[in-house]
């Protein structure tokens, strides 16, 4: 079916993302699909330092000297952040899946459980990286 | 970008919709994110504790430790499952945001090379060192 602009531009929009105020739940939400799309990516870092370990000495050295660096470690920070946070989410779809915690207000407290436990997953693993 | 087949004047509109529904796979793409979900939790808890015990191994360290047999099978499978995780996630996320039918096309493709490619890479390199 062809229509000309005029007809088009006349047809009600569904409204845009931005005409909602941002609530906790669909924030969350749009968080896990971020989180999953950095880890992705984070895909590379890990095939780096598997690859280099296999291929020489020097090269396993490249890839744990950039760890090491500022901005590397910022990046593994990131990304600890970011896997934290889609794990403990993650739980929370998993919860859903198997039909509990619709209730808006159940959905909100696993919210802010998810929050919670990324915070305190992150920082326990960043406190054992560093006494270690 | 349309595709070619999607304009067709000598297709009838019969002929259009045929083969544009349902690709009959959502059930078990929806399935295996959430298998591939479960196994994560122990693994991705597992690689964690591993990454942090490892903090600034050597090469010698590093490849005696992935040498044993449990750790080249836990990697193996982490890698198995997260990176299938990631392709289903990924495809999802361009199925919804891409809206022009070339490029979704040859991104969907692209992200099936991606993480296969990659993840067989990563899988080689483990045996290479544990075996």
């Amino acid at each position: 079916m062809t229509s000309s602009p005029e007809i088009k531009a006349k047809r009600p929009l569904s409204p845009h993302l931005q005409v909602y105020k941002p609530q906790m739940t669909s924030v969350l939400s749009i968080f896990h699909r971020m989180t999953g799309v950095a880890l992705a990516i984070g895909t590379l870092m890990v095939a780096w330092w598997l690859i280099a370990a296999a291929t020489s000495e020097s090269a396993y050295n490249t890839a744990q000297s950039f760890a090491s660096n500022p901005i590397g470690t910022l990046m593994i920070f990131g990304w600890s952040v970011a896997l934290f946070y889609h794990l403990s989410n993650g739980v929370r779809h998993l919860f859903w899946d198997m039909g509990y915690l619709f209730k808006i207000e159940s959905a909100y407290k696993a919210g802010y459980l998810v929050l919670l436990s990324t915070v305190l997953l992150t920082a326990g693993a960043w406190y054992l990286a560093l006494a270690n | 970008m349309k595709l070619k087949w999607n304009n067709d004047p000598m297709k009838s509109p019969l002929g259009r919709a045929r083969g544009l529904g349902s690709a009959k796979e959502g059930a078990n793409h929806w399935m295996s994110q959430r298998i591939t979900a479960i196994a994560n939790i122990p693994l991705v808890l597992w690689l964690v504790f591993s990454i942090v015990s490892l903090k600034g191994a050597s090469h010698a360290q590093f490849t005696d430790w992935l040498a044993h047999p449990l750790n080249a099978i836990l990697m193996i499978l982490f890698i198995i499952s997260t990176f299938y995780h990631a392709k289903l996630g990924s495809q999802v996320v361009t199925e919804d945001y891409i809206h022009n039918e070339g490029l979704k096309f040859v991104k969907l493709i692209a992200q099936k090379l991606f993480f296969f490619g990659l993840g067989i890479a990563c899988i080689f390199s483990i045996l290479k060192i544990a075996l």
